[in-house]
């Protein structure tokens, strides 16, 4: 070919969108006038349509799950974590019911023993506890796995687990009386003990920061 | 796309098998198409495709996340196409002989320069000489105008997935188009 071969270099630039603008006029008024070259442009010009017309292929449809059946097996761990790490607040909350159901039901099950309990003036007769008439008991009464008769008066709370109560018509209660006796509602008593216990921290807490 | 992308290959890093499956699901026609156009083969190219997807997996510790995943994704299928290219050459050595046959070489299985009258282009077998070209081309030059020309990636990307300089990928590309022209221009 006759014409400078910087003309080819020109088409390539202008092809890769990277030509001057100086340059772009030199190839301009090279092909209007050689038709060599013209020829030259167009082929390379079908040469790139030629390979763009190729209709695009898709993947096998299978294809993903072949891939996923040929990965490496994922350590069995990894799937117990993922579940975990997907799931945090039932993970807490499992967690803790479990740990609670435990420790309520070992405690529930080591507490088959009659107990009662100490205050100075109250009587115990076999498994009956008995607040002797006339006499005033200060403090919470809890009497587990045992009957209690109350003819005398009780300054606080009465509470007995798994047994009976047999209250006099002179008896006097000044807190609450609660009789617990299914595993439920002990765990409802247990939990409801707590929930007291940790407000009157608190309480406690408060007042003290009170005085400061 | 990419947010997605690099929110699953966080999953996958920290073991989430499952999430590479949506990974997958967005690359594979692209990588693909990448290797058919590489191989001119469809079996080979579903081989070297899912082989890619799953080098991609296994060395995912060593992806650098602040990269375009499909830049080293292309690279991985780009480098496997090249590698089964090299591999396969020795098979198409012409003056073998045909397995099965007495004498008969892979001479006779080349069909002859002039068409036939009966060989009028119709789309399909335009698609099927365009993809020979292509197959054609020494697989340096290949790879840089699949990607340029049936990907559509730019020169930049192309140079960052075949780890070569600008300057290189520009050559190859020219060279490539030069080869094309001459091999297409009496299509």
């Amino acid at each position: 070919m006759k014409c400078p071969e910087q003309l080819i270099d020109y088409m390539h630039e202008y092809l890769d969108d990277e030509i001057t603008e100086e340059h772009e006029k030199i190839l301009r008024e090279h092909l209007q006038s050689c038709t060599d070259c013209q020829e030259y442009f167009r082929e390379l010009n079908k040469a790139i349509a030629l390979v763009q017309s190729t209709s695009h292929i898709h993947a096998p449809d299978d294809f993903t799950s072949k891939v996923m059946a040929g990965l490496p097996k994922e350590k069995k761990r990894t799937g117990v974590q993922r579940w975990f790490r997907s799931h945090p607040l039932l993970t807490a909350a499992s967690l803790f019911l479990a740990l609670m159901a435990g420790s309520i039901l070992t405690t529930w099950n080591e507490d088959h023993q009659f107990s009662v309990s100490k205050q100075p003036n109250l009587i115990v007769e076999n498994d009956t506890v008995i607040v002797p008439e006339g006499e005033v008991v200060k403090g919470d009464v809890v009497v587990r796995n045992g009957k209690v008769k109350i003819e005398g008066e009780v300054q606080g709370n009465v509470t007995v687990i798994n047994g009976e109560k047999y209250m006099a018509s002179a008896g006097n209660v000044t807190g609450e009386i609660t009789e617990v006796n299914e595993v439920f509602e002990w765990i409802w008593y247990h939990i409801k003990k707590t929930v007291k216990n940790t407000a009157n921290l608190f309480d406690h807490d408060e007042k003290e920061q009170s005085f400061q | 796309m990419e947010t997605i992308v690099k929110h699953r290959i966080k999953q996958v890093i920290k073991g989430d098998q499952n999430a590479y499956g949506e990974i997958v699901e967005v690359y594979k026609d692209k990588v693909f198409q990448l290797c058919y156009r590489m191989l001119g083969n469809r079996h080979e190219a579903e081989d070297i495709a899912q082989e890619a997807f799953i080098r991609a997996y296994i060395n995912i510790n060593s992806f650098n996340q602040n990269l375009k995943f499909s830049t080293w994704l292309y690279r991985i299928a780009t480098n496997l196409c090249i590698d089964r290219i090299r591999k396969k050459k020795p098979d198409y050595f012409l003056d073998a002989e045909v397995p099965g046959t007495e004498g008969l070489t892979m001479y006779s299985q080349v069909p002859s320069e002039t068409p036939l009258p009966e060989d009028e282009v119709e789309s399909l077998e335009l698609q099927d000489t365009i993809q020979k070209e292509i197959s054609k081309l020494p697989d340096k030059y290949r790879s840089v105008i699949v990607l340029k020309y049936i990907e559509e990636l730019s020169l930049n990307e192309i140079s960052e997935i075949l780890d070569l300089p600008l300057g290189t990928v520009k050559t190859r590309i020219h060279r490539g188009r030069e080869a094309l022209r001459q091999q297409l221009r009496h299509v």
